[in-house]
């Protein structure tokens, strides 16, 4: 995960225009439909990804892309594997392992859920610029102050790891020599200087913008209002996904 | 930081625990943080929210950096305690919410429907109960430099294991697998370990905070002693 550069993958597919609010809403609709599957419907599952790749053809993502950017569910499929030999329950034999089928059940649950949950977050974030995403939240009826934080923030990271960078390039001019774990020392050390630093840098960018005629908002610049039918498109994968689920339930 | 090795991190990915449990823990994570908007407030104006949105970039950023537990397990800062020591409980848990909702929303970091967990444990009980226990020990705090180094280190270690004990409880509501005691024994297990690097990082930087500018450390505040004004006439005496 790099900090400042988010997923964002430009494009000017039919789901890279729609606006950003409307993609949010879709994307927990469709998250939830996954999570909300029964873990037994093996084929929903297919259905769910069938779904995601129609979304994919349309917005025109390269697969490649969307693959390095999942590898941030790394850590969870560790936990799945897990599952298995650590469950209780009745036990099946499996090329001489000793596994738990409840656990296994489990862990497929963990890993199919974990896997699709992200593929949607990732082709939300690739499809749609930071900017937007928070011009969305707030008009998703996010309150003025968490959505003014959390532009400021976005800002500010750029500032911080820059900052970051040339502590450490400071340190390493007056001999430190950075490698694998001997880093992480001076590093943590530095964590109250880079916050100090980055603190009082924001102070005076903060001045610079109330000189400027900040008033405690940042302007809206795009008005992209959604229209009943825009809505009505948008939603088309999010009911594919919840009767998808709905008929899981009524299977098994 | 630079291994490759696997990573256990306090966020929670989709699927582990299920749809009502995650949509309970919702509901939990829209009140919770519409709460500390109206309580923060009272701690923030027009000029103190850019210092919140760098607070909250400062956890964002730090959150990635990992430290080794275990050979094999690193863990990453939560910054509960933090922020709550340095911006108060309301503005802190709003920051940590913040955090956690664009890495979900940005980077695919901790699963959507998991948001509602991830935003209960670590914003709203890490930083509640950091707080307390950071209140509880002020007298210390106040003692001088080891006493708020000390205070920092203990409100970010119990931060950190009762954020996990959360997961537990979450886990037992609506997760499926393994048997409580074994989740029980290796989250807290871990977050003991993770905490004593969340510990020492909080109070590095508290202790930097506060030797420099301690009108920044939310903790200490009321502390400083008044503006002593004296007239040209009692300064030349």
């Amino acid at each position: 995960m790099g900090a400042g550069h988010s997923l964002h993958h430009p494009g000017s597919s039919v789901v890279h225009r729609l606006p950003a609010h409307v993609k949010i809403v879709v994307t927990f609709l469709l998250v939830l439909a996954v999570v909300a599957t029964p873990r037994e419907a093996f084929w929903i599952f297919g259905e769910h990804l069938g779904l995601l790749v129609g979304i994919w053809v349309a917005a025109r993502l390269p697969v490649a892309s969307i693959a390095v950017r999942s590898l941030i569910e790394a850590p969870f499929v560790v936990l799945a594997v897990l599952l298995p030999f650590a469950a209780a329950g009745p036990r099946v034999e499996w090329l001489g392992l000793s596994l738990s089928y409840d656990g296994l059940l489990a862990g497929w649950n963990i890993l199919v859920k974990g896997t699709l949950g992200v593929l949607i977050s990732v082709t939300l974030g690739m499809t749609t610029p930071v900017r937007d995403l928070l011009s969305g939240l707030g008009r998703l009826r996010v309150p003025g102050m968490v959505t003014t934080i959390a532009t400021l923030m976005v800002r500010y990271l750029e500032v911080i790891v820059a900052e970051a960078r040339r502590m450490r390039l400071a340190r390493v001019a007056r001999g430190h020599d950075p490698r694998f774990l001997w880093q992480i020392g001076p590093t943590v050390r530095g964590v109250g200087t880079l916050f100090l630093r980055s603190y009082e840098r924001g102070e005076r960018v903060h001045l610079a913008m109330l000189a400027r005629g900040y008033t405690g908002a940042m302007p809206v610049t795009d008005d992209a209002g959604a229209t009943r039918r825009t809505w009505a498109r948008a939603l088309v994968p999010a009911v594919v996904a919840v009767l998808g689920a709905a008929t899981g339930y009524a299977l098994t | 930081m630079e291994s490759d090795s696997a990573v256990v991190a306090m966020h929670m990915s989709d699927g582990i625990v299920n749809a009502p449990v995650s949509l309970a823990f919702g509901v939990v994570a829209v009140v919770g943080p519409a709460f500390c908007v109206a309580r923060a407030r009272r701690d923030l104006d027009d000029r103190t929210a850019p210092l919140a949105g760098l607070v909250a970039a400062f956890v964002f950023a730090v959150q990635m950096l990992n430290f080794p537990v275990l050979p094999g397990v690193s863990g990453h800062l939560l910054g509960g305690a933090l922020t709550a020591i340095l911006v108060g409980p309301y503005v802190g848990a709003l920051c940590v919410a913040i955090v956690l909702a664009l890495q979900a929303l940005l980077f695919a970091d901790g699963g959507l429907s998991a948001l509602g967990t991830n935003i209960t444990n670590m914003a709203l009980i890490g930083t509640f109960v950091g707080f307390a226990v950071a209140v509880a020990m002020r007298p210390l705090a106040r003692r001088g430099r080891a006493g708020l180094l000390t205070t920092a280190f203990v409100a970010a270690w119990v931060n950190t294991v009762v954020a996990s004990l959360g997961f537990v409880a979450e886990y037992a509501l609506g997760g499926e697998g393994l048997a409580l005691g074994t989740v029980f024994g290796l989250m807290t297990g871990f977050h003991a370990l993770i905490g004593i690097g969340e510990g020492i990082i909080t109070a590095l930087t508290v202790g930097a905070v506060a030797a420099v500018r301690p009108d920044l450390v939310y903790l200490l505040r009321g502390q400083r002693p008044d503006l002593e004004i004296r007239t040209a006439q009692e300064t030349s005496r």
